[in-house]
Parts: structure tokens; sequence; C-alpha cells
């Protein structure tokens, strides 16, 4: 592992007509480290993560991965360069079992020299794999070979949480992924993301449930209208001074 | 399909990992929740009985299409000494080879949330094209490769439109080739059948296979290969899954790098490819090739893929679907014809049969919702 942080985004901004959704943002990630996002609505947070996943396109700055400048031109690029996403809507296929979910995008298959998508799926290789990485992750699901849509929303959670760490993922974003969840299946996200972490994985995580933030995340930044206004190591004692920093009190 | 035993073993299995292992950030309130669940059993044995008695149920709903299908065969053989007879079945299965396959084009189609209802048109578009061709080239390859060329082509114009023209829906692109396309064969044809078809189509489309048995039409060996060839598409190659992926959440899966646009212009293009597949079953039994062929086949081939029970909505569905349904549409055809019941009737009743098919579809998804619930309180 190289001495360079896991992601680097430098001098990021986004506009959408009128809206500046990021203003010369700048954020940094390191491996075995989680670091929360904490912004009011609308304040950014999901454009930051969608130009860094490639769903949209900087219109100035940069994005480096292990040093390395990356063009986000598109998901699979993001995909590619090790930057895994598990999206707010969680981007699940109901209609599919949690495998082919694991899967989805980048199916194990051959030969090689065929087209990626004319390739034969190596069925059962892609279940043992996700055997694999389901335990690993200690979820538990009713039944690996039943469609995602028949799932409980923790064990939802659980497959976009684990799809995103399914591979050789150096960087793991989640948005929101408990706003939905109760609390128990809130504590199996939170566990997993601790997993995460143990892995070496550089961990994102946007939130605004404080007390998991309080809990999981080494670091903290916030944002405000696209702009990044202040970071902070989220320790009860500056909780008051994170939610000001929110909520634009002061300054 | 719910494997209630599996669940079964989770749910006990779970709470003793629970109480065992108890997770060292695990919240008191949490912690509570639990202790309570596990202290109520009869509540839990309730709900474990709701949930399989909804399982079961939902197993009958996806057979369903499969036995109405074999109660519909029951029924007919009993009415109609006829009905059960090979050269009648030949004649059922004859009938219904169009259906099943412009049914299982369609099926991709609507796989992907979409429908294509310009196929009838495609296939007259084909059939006169080919007997155009086979007039000035005599040559039968030549003829079944413009006939397969042309439903491919208005296939490749409606997803083209689709992807490219962000139509929101492909309703009204394939409503627009629907027209065109019979136009097309209309001009072409000059509004007359064009008489005269290679061998190799008559022999496809016309004959039966008298080294096996002779009520067997050679077009059932097709519609076999299609189905085969489709489902190992659909269930072993990446590109079929992508399908389904597209289907199951489009926005979805374009975020996770797998190419939408070219997925549904594929599919479309499949779609075509079949009508021109049926084109050449439909000129060889009629031995020409005709602006009229395919007239409403497109409602038939819908029909067939929903009422087999595939669901509207996208995502879900398989080859064997569009099959139950195409023979289901040429049974309820055939039976009634022999039992001398009015032509008007045969559509009512396979209205009433859509009808039916669409709610089960919706009654499903609600059904599920609610084994999702229950099974999230279970587990
Ligand atoms: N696709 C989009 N098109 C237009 N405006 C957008 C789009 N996405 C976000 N915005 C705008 O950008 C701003 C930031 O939004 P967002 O990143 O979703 O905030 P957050 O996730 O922090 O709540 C908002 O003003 C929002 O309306
Ligand atoms: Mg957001």
């Amino acid at each position: 592992m190289s001495d360079a942080p896991a992601l680097a985004v430098r001098g990021a901004t986004k506009r959408f007509g009128a809206v500046l959704a990021l203003d010369e943002v700048d954020v940094v990630a390191q491996h075995g480290e989680v670091l929360a996002v904490l912004g009011d609505n609308g304040a950014g947070k999901s454009t930051l993560i969608n130009c860094i996943s490639g769903v949209h396109r900087l219109d100035a700055g940069l994005i480096e991965v292990e040093g390395e400048e990356v063009s986000m031109s598109s998901p699979a690029v993001a995909r590619a360069a090790g930057i895994e996403t598990v999206y707010q809507d969680l981007a699940l296929f109901d209609n599919l079992d949690a495998t082919a979910n694991l899967f989805a995008g980048r199916e194990q298959a051959v030969p090689a020299w065929l087209p990626r998508g004319m390739r034969w799926m190596r069925r059962s290789e892609m279940n043992r794999a996700s055997a694999e990485r389901l335990r690993r992750l200690q979820i538990s699901l009713p039944d690996r070979a039943s469609s995602v849509g028949m799932m409980s929303g923790g064990q939802r959670q659980a497959v976009a949480v684990a799809r995103s760490a399914a591979f050789a993922s150096r960087i793991v974003i989640l948005d929101e992924p408990t706003a939905a969840l109760g609390l128990r299946e809130s504590r199996q996200v939170l566990d997993l993301i601790l997993r995460l972490r143990s892995e070496g994985c550089a961990v994102i995580v946007i939130s605004h449930a404080m007390d998991h933030v309080m809990e999981i995340a080494d670091r903290a930044v916030v944002m405000r209208r696209g702009r990044v206004v202040g970071e902070e190591v989220p320790r009860p004692e500056n909780r008051s001074r994170l939610v000001s920093l929110i909520v634009g009190g002061e300054s | 399909m719910p494997d209630i035993e599996a669940m079964h073993h989770h749910r006990h299995r779970g709470a003793v990992e629970e109480t065992q292992s108890p997770s060292g950030h695990g919240s008191d309130l949490a912690q509570e929740v639990e202790a309570m669940r596990i202290q109520d059993p009869d509540r839990a044995d309730e709900g474990l009985l709701r949930l399989k008695a909804l399982g079961a149920l939902l197993v009958l709903l996806r057979l369903g299409p499969v036995l109405i299908l074999g109660v519909l065969v029951v029924i007919m053989a009993n009415l109609s000494p006829v009905f059960a007879t090979t050269q009648n079945l030949g004649n059922v299965l004859a009938q219904t080879a169009v259906i099943a396959i412009l049914a299982i084009g369609q099926l991709l189609v609507i796989l992907t949330r979409g429908i294509d209802l310009s196929v009838g048109s495609s296939l007259a578009l084909s059939a006169v094209v080919g007997a155009t061709v086979f007039g000035s080239s005599d040559g039968g390859a030549l003829t079944v490769l413009a006939m397969l060329g042309t439903g491919a082509a208005v296939g490749a114009v409606n997803g083209l439109v689709l992807v490219y023209g962000r139509l929101p829906h492909p309703f009204i692109i394939t409503l627009a080739t629907l027209s065109i396309a019979r136009g097309l064969a209309l001009g072409i044809s000059g509004g007359q059948p064009i008489r005269g078809m290679p061998d190799v189509v008559s022999t496809i489309g016309g004959d039966s296979a008298t080294w096996l048995a002779a009520w067997l039409p050679n077009s059932t060996f097709l519609v076999a290969g299609v189905a085969v060839v489709t489902t190992v598409f659909l269930t072993r190659i990446v590109w079929g899954r992508w399908i389904y992926a597209v289907g199951g959440n489009p926005d979805g899966a374009r975020r996770l790098g797998i190419p939408r646009s070219a997925v549904l212009i594929s599919v479309y293009v499949c779609s075509g490819l079949l009508a021109g597949v049926a084109a050449i079953v439909t000129s060889g039994r009629l031995n020409a090739g005709s602006p009229t062929f395919g007239d409403l086949a497109e409602l038939d081939a819908i029909a067939a893929v929903v009422i087999g029970g595939a669901s509207f909505l996208g995502g879900r569905g398989h080859v064997g679907h569009a099959l139950v349904g195409a023979f289901m549409i040429g049974v309820i055809r055939n039976g009634m014809n022999l039992l001398n019941i009015e032509a008007y009737l045969q559509l009512i009743v396979i209205g009433v049969v859509i009808v039916i098919a669409v709610e089960s579809d919706v009654l499903r998804g609600r059904l599920e919702s609610r084994f999702r619930v229950l099974q999230a309180a279970a587990s």
C-alpha cells in the first residue's frame, strides 16, 4: 500500500444550472478509516458521492485514487478504480437473487476472449463466492436463492453493502445507509461498516444519525451549500460544535 | 421460490446467535426488543404459520398458468373426442408456432419493461420482402436472410429510436413502426399476396416431420430450438442476466456499469428477428408472402406472455411463460372451434383470461410485499 491517501478529491466543483452544488470541495480519505460526511439536506453530499462514483462528471477539480488521477467518466470507470458505492436507494435488483445482485455488472464468465456480455456465466463459482463473502461479513439471509425483493430492509441493505465489499474494493462509499432501518438492522449495518474498515477499506459514510457518526467515524467533514465548512473528530464533547457547523449557527 | 424450511432454520439459528454473542456495541433498546421476541414464542409461531401459508399461496400463483393450461386440456379432451387425437394435436402445434415464436421475442422486450407492438406488421413486411426476393432471385438462402434481416431491421429502428430519441416508453415508436411496416408491406406487394416460397421455407413452415410422426409439424422443432437457445441465452449468458437487471432496475443497471442502452436496443432487434422467423413459418405454411399476414399477431404475443405468467412490469419471466401462454391461446382457439363455439366468444374468453392474468400478477406483487414484512418480523 502506498503512502498516498486512498481517495483525494481536490477543488471539486459541480453546477446544476444555476445551483452550485459543489464549490471547490477538498476531501481526503485514508485506508482503514471511516470518514463521515455531514450536512443538512441540499448541502451537496449526494452530489459529491455521485461525482466520485462516476454518475455525474465534475465541472472542475480532480479525483485521485491512491495518488493517481482518475477521470471518473462513468460508473464503470469508478468501479474499475476500486470505488464501490452503496447508493441511498441501494440500486438493487429486486427481481434477482443475492448472488446475482452481488455480481451485477461484473459477472464471472468465460471465455475471456469473448466480449464480456457474450460470455458464459460461471454460476456455481459465483454462488460459492457470494456464500463465502456473506459468511465473512456475518450476513445471514433467509435464502440466498430467493429474490432480493422478498427480503427485509436490513437484509437488502446488507446485500448492498456486501456487494460494495465483494471485490478488491479500496474505497467504499455509503449514502445514508441507516436512514431507512430500525434499531437492530442499523446495528448490523454499522457492524458491517466497521468490518470493512478493519479489512483496510477507506469508508466514506453520509449520515444524519449523529449517534451513528459518533460511534463509527474516525473523522467527520461538514458540508454546507456545496462547501466544506469544517472538520472534526467526532467525540461527545464536540458534538454541539458539529451540529452548529451543520446548521450554520456561527461563521 | 421461497424455501420455507431454510427460513425456519434461519429464524432459530439467528436467535441463538444473537443471544450467544451480544454484540459489543449493541444498544440497550435493541437488546430489549430481541429479548422480548425470544420470550414470546406464541407470537413468533403464529407469524411463521402465516408466512408458510403466504409462501404456499405464492407458489400456487406462480404455478397458476400451467395448472390452468392442464385443466383446459383435460376439459377440451372430455368435451370433444377429436381434441386429443394426434391429428388435432398437430394442428394445435402448427397454429401455435407463430404465436409462440413472437411471444418469446415479446418476452425479451417485456422483461425490460417494454412492449413491441410492431411484430405483426414486421412479420407481414418480412414475408412480402421474402416473396419479392424469391421472385427475382430464386435463392432459398437469400430469401431466408432477407426475411430475417427485414425483421431485425424493424427491431433496430424500434430500439435505436427508443434509446437515442430519449423516448420515455416504447409504446409510441413501436406503434409507429406497426403502421409503417404494414404500409410498406402493402406498398411493396401492391396489396396482393405474392405466391411462391423457396423449398426451405415451405419445408419449415408447411411440412411435417414424416421421419418421426406424420402429424408432427416441422415448425414445432423450430419453436423448440428458439425456446432452447433463448433459455440458454437468458439464464447462462451474461447478456441475458443484464436483460433481467435492466428490467429490474434500469437506473441501477446504469450505475453498476451495465450497458443499458445496448441491452435495450438488443431486445428489440431480437424481437424483430423473431418476427422474421415467424414470417418464415407463416409464409411456408401458405406458400406465399402477403401484406395481411400477422394481423393483430402482436396482441396474441403480448397476451401470451402475460397470461403465461411473466410480469408485465418487467424483470420477471422466462421462456416457459411465453410457451405456456401461447399454448393456452392455441388450445382455447382450437377447442372452441371443435366445439363450434362462435368466434366472438373466443375473443371474449381470451380477454377475460388476460384480465385474470394481470390481476394475479398484481396480487402476487402484493403478497410478496406482505411476505417480506412478515419475514422481517420473523427473522
Ligand atoms: N441531478 C440534479 N439536477 C439538478 N440539481 C441537483 C441534482 N442533484 C442535486 N441537485 C441540487 O444540488 C444541491 C445539492 O443536492 P444533494 O447533493 O442531493 O444534497 P444532499 O445529498 O446533501 O442532501 C441541491 O440544491 C439539489 O437540488
Ligand atoms: Mg442526499
